[in-house]
């Protein structure tokens, strides 16, 4: 069976404005129910919404990020459905007019570079959260703290051919979001929300048939989201084999997916599709959006991944993997480049510090970067760097040296003075200590001078014991064969 | 007391200034003369509910006189409709769906008023969220005209403009979307002003049709109208469609030279469905234009035509939104012991709207779904463009529209309420200042030959309330000589 696998996204990412985007509540996650609410966000009669100027220029910044046209009139509508969690009977979202269109990203991927169009980004309010109590009550509550969260939807052409592409493209998104710190995209939370529509191009002799396009809801983590798109193709192929369905007679279905199963599971036919009666939200102006102040905004855009993959290449020479590993977040980029400003050597071996050693570390702590540089800034990741070079200590002690920094908060420098960790380099005092060795170990330095060199090692070891590990290794190492000689 | 809940506002204001009497007599005198009426055989019920606690805040008031630390309007009574928010009250829009529903914030004309003094008497009857012509479609029953009882008294605000019109209160504020404060203006023999969209804050007015609604003024003279104006209007940081407008100099009301003025009286408010004893006030009307040296042409503006039509799409698609919220989650009645969730929509909604609700919600349920929003939403609004732009040329020419308020006299309770396109038909003359923005005022200009009052409606450029208001206190002042 040939085919092609078709997949377009529909992101959804909650904005980290600091009020709600129709009312003064606080933006926030989570919290005491029902907690964080005003006329506004609860719907009361009589209350109008007022938009937040914020939800705008974040709109602009996202969509200039996603090499989008910012259009230079745009406007809210009312998307009309009755459910529990939304209290007004509607959510304010764009319907004809989006801020933000036809854009594309670029994603990396196992077959190189990869340009995923964007048909439109544009703003909306969330809804609360409905929640269903377990006991035999079958009581359901609502908690309207989250309803009126300002989101961005970011709606992809389907120009996505895997599942491992559809992760990219939503990571690149989630990479995008938190280099202007517009999101902190969590999909755990929810702030970070991916729909996708997914079906199959089969091609027999010269014809393509298009099955029916699949709506898959419920993706909650990266993981999810692959293993429900994996599914999913097998399910159509079966599906294709068995029954032939086609798109024009079927239409598009949602299916969500089950965590538990690690399959999806009906829950909408095309039939059954909302009439959301969209119309021009009354009580909003239209947005008027000055091209000059357009350009000023582009002047905000740091600089976006895409970009500083170009740079890292070009001005710090990393290979495209750890390129790739150090971009994940624009701090530890960031990071990086700290550190290489203080250290002398090649940029490499920072890039292998901050990837290994403090990857690792953040792993461990359950930190975020921003949480360890407080305690172990770039500078000092660079001085310990500096000093394996200039052969105080050995790359051993450097690494002890890096946990106690973490631990204990301070500078390479004060752990060394205050615990003695210089390496040894003195020759005399070294010679002393390894001609010690020898004659504790006359066995081994009989095997050795019967041609058991391997042994040497073993000796290594016993000088470093010896010395704490704080011999100077190389040093060591000449002294050792220059006595094994006599 | 009669003599004193007579008076207007400005004369009430200057009697409480004088310390010719204590705001709690004045209250007391509403209060009673509610009272007393509530005992008539056929009571107006013009209030749904009258504030108790009114007596305290009137105490205060004295207090603050006796201080010396009175504000603008202290002490001043007034109405409420009730889909005008207070906190602390109840607020029904006379639905079956917003039973119980107590507001915990204010609405923000009201907050400007009682900020500058005033004291709610009490929440005034009204047609289901202000669906309606003639006050009948409430919960509550339906509203009397004080001039005949078993004539309606207009509506939706009939509680309101029955209230002023009966001395039960010296002002009141009514809403429009259509004609809702001007037709019962004009049936109950009172002035009612519907303002400019943006003028006064929509914020805390349960909405209907949000891009027609507005707080309107119901009063005993145009210089009451202009004294309340100048303390509510102004833009208001909670509704983003208020203007940023500036009142606050239109009272006291100056003299208005009606010389050189130029009036314009359309053909299609004249012709057929006006009553005679209606169309020859409005003649009356544009003599005394004349002899006051205005110029008042008569010409057709084609357009004003498809003002109902397009009123009566546009106005049910933004209601059937606006009151999907009322669904009994969160407020409101709320019809339990259900199944499930739908069922608890279905059975709450469908107990708790009445008859006229349900019809302009399908209605707008209709025009806005899709395979008809573009025969219908689409093309009304556009047609709505079109209009605007044909009443900006007409007041590019001339200063004032002459109209009727209302094509016939009040008529009876029950005539039309089961003629749902007669009834429509009543705002034949109203819906055109709403659509296009405009300020709108009913002047009451005495009755018909068989006794019944009627109004003629003066309608003028965006944010020229003050002209309108000028113009009818000139025509209020030779009234009265």
């Amino acid at each position: 069976m040939k085919y092609d696998v078709v997949i377009g996204c529909e992101v959804h990412v909650q904005l980290l404005t600091e009020t709600k985007a129709f009312c003064s509540c606080r933006n926030t996650f989570g919290g005491e129910p029902n907690t964080r609410l005003c006329p506004v966000c609860t719907g009361l009669p009589g209350a109008l919404p007022v938009a937040n100027q914020t939800l705008v220029e974040y709109a602009v910044l996202a969509g200039l990020a996603m090499n989008c046209t910012i259009v230079p009139v745009t406007k809210f509508d009312r998307k009309n459905y009755i459910y529990p969690d939304m209290p007004k009977g509607y959510q304010i979202s764009q319907f004809d007019m989006p801020i933000c269109e036809k854009g594309f990203l670029e994603i990396d991927t196992d077959g190189g570079l990869k340009k995923i169009r964007i048909i439109r980004i544009h703003m909306e309010e969330d809804a609360g959260k409905n929640i269903h109590t377990e006991d035999r009550s079958g009581l359901s509550h609502v908690d309207l703290n989250r309803a009126g969260t300002p989101l961005l939807e970011i709606v992809s052409e389907p120009d996505i051919r895997s599942p491992d592409d559809a992760v990219a493209y939503v990571q690149s998104i989630k990479h995008i979001m938190e280099y202007l710190k517009i999101s902190d995209c969590n999909m755990e939370e929810g702030s970070l929300r991916c729909d996708a529509n997914i079906n199959l191009w089969v091609y027999e002799g010269d014809k393509k048939y298009a099955t029916p396009i699949v709506e898959i809801k419920n993706m909650n983590s990266f993981k999810a989201m692959k293993a429900a798109l994996e599914y999913e193709i097998l399910r159509q192929k079966e599906e294709w084999t068995t029954k032939r369905l086609l798109l024009k007679d079927v239409g598009k279905v949602t299916r969500g997916y089950q965590e538990k199963t690690q399959s999806t599971i009906l829950q909408r036919h095309k039939e059954e599709s909302a009439e959301y009666r969209y119309f021009p939200e009354p009580d909003l102006k239209p947005i008027l959006i000055d091209p000059a102040w357009v350009e000023s905004m582009k002047s905000r855009l740091p600089e976006l991944p895409a970009q500083k993959r170009k740079r890292f290449a070009e001005e710090w020479g990393l290979p495209e993997l750890d390129i790739g590993k150090l971009l994940v977040d624009a701090e530890l980029a960031h990071y990086f480049e700290a550190a290489c400003k203080e250290y002398k050597g090649e940029p490499k071996k920072v890039a292998n510090w901050v990837i290994t050693e403090i990857g690792n570390m953040l792993n461990k702590e359950s930190i975020t970067i921003i949480q360890f540089r407080e305690k172990v800034p770039p500078e000092s990741l660079g001085e310990l760097l500096n000093r394996i070079d200039s052969g105080v200590i050995s790359g051993k002690m450097a690494k002890g040296i890096f946990s106690d920094m973490w631990a204990e908060g301070k500078t390479p420098e004060q752990i060394i003075n205050e615990k003695g960790l210089k390496q040894i380099d003195d020759q005399e005092s070294l010679k002393d200590i390894v001609r010690e060795v020898l004659d504790q170990n006359p066995k081994t330095v009989e095997d050795y001078k019967n041609g058991k060199e391997n042994v040497l090692s073993f000796l290594m070891g016993q000088v470093m014991k010896a010395t704490r590990g704080k011999a100077n290794p190389r040093l060591s190492q000449d002294l050792l064969k220059e006595l094994l000689q006599k | 007391m009669k003599e004193l809940i007579g008076m207007s506002l400005s004369e009430l204001k200057e009697k409480l200034d004088k310390k010719e009497m204590s705001t709690v007599e004045l209250v007391r005198a509403y209060l009673d003369a509610f009272e007393a009426d509530r005992k008539h055989e056929k009571p107006l019920n013009g209030y749904i509910e009258v504030f108790r606690d009114s007596i305290e805040k009137a105490e205060k008031a004295d207090e603050a006189r006796v201080r010396g630390s009175a504000r603008p309007l202290e002490g001043l009574p007034f109405a409420v409709k009730d889909n005008i928010v207070i906190k602390g009250k109840h607020a029904t829009c006379a639905s079956g769906v917003l039973k119980g529903f107590c507001s915990p914030y204010s609405a923000t004309v009201v907050k400007r008023l009682v900020d500058a003094g005033m004291i709610p008497l009490g929440r005034t009857n009204m047609d289901e969220f202000g669906m309606g012509s003639s006050c009948e479609y409430s919960i509550y029953g339906a509203t009397r005209n004080p001039v005949d009882r078993d004539l309606t008294p207009g509506g939706s605000s009939g509680g309101s403009a029955a209230v002023v019109a009966s001395g039960q209160a010296p002002v009141a504020l009514g809403t429009e979307t259509g004609g809702s404060v001007r037709t019962p203006a004009s049936y109950c023999g009172v002035y009612g002003l519907k303002p400019s969209y943006g003028t006064l804050s929509r914020y805390g007015v349960v909405a209907y049709g949000s891009s027609l609604d507005q707080i309107g003024i119901l009063a005993k003279t145009p210089q009451d109208i202009a004294l309340m104006l100048s303390f509510a209007a102004g833009a208001d940081p909670h509704d983003m469609t208020s203007a940023p407008t500036n009142f606050t100099n239109c009272s006291p009301l100056k003299e208005r030279d009606i010389k050189g003025l130029k009036v314009l009286l359309p053909t299609e408010f004249l012709g057929e469905g006006i009553d005679p004893g209606i169309k020859q006030k409005v003649e009356s009307f544009a003599q005394w234009f004349k002899k006051n040296g205005a110029q008042v042409d008569t010409d057709s503006v084609p357009i004003l035509q498809a003002a109902v039509a397009i009123y009566y799409i546009i106005a049910p698609a933004e209601a059937s939104s606006n009151l999907a919220r009322y669904d009994g989650v969160r407020y409101g009645n709320r019809v339990r012991q259900t199944a499930n969730l739908e069922e608890m929509y279905v059975k709450t909604r469908s107990e708790g709207f009445g008859k006229e609700v349900k019809r302009r919600i399908f209605i707008g349920n209709y025009v806005l779904s899709s395979g008809y929003y573009d025969a219908y939403y689409k093309k009304a609004m556009q047609v709505r463009t079109l209009l605007r732009r044909e009443i900006e040329k007409v007041f590019s020419k001339y200063d004032l529209i002459l109209s009727p308020t209302s094509p016939c006299p009040p008529f009876k309770l029950g005539e039309k309420v089961d003629d749902p396109l007669a009834m429509y038909l009543t705002d034949i003359c109203t819906t055109f200042s709403n659509l296009a923005l405009i300020p709108s005022l009913s002047v009451p200009v005495g009755t018909t030959g068989a006794g019944l009052p009627v109004g003629v409606q003066l309608a003028g450029n965006r944010f020229r309330e003050d002209l309108l208001l000028e113009v009818a206190a000139m025509y209020h002042k030779e009234g009265s000589r």
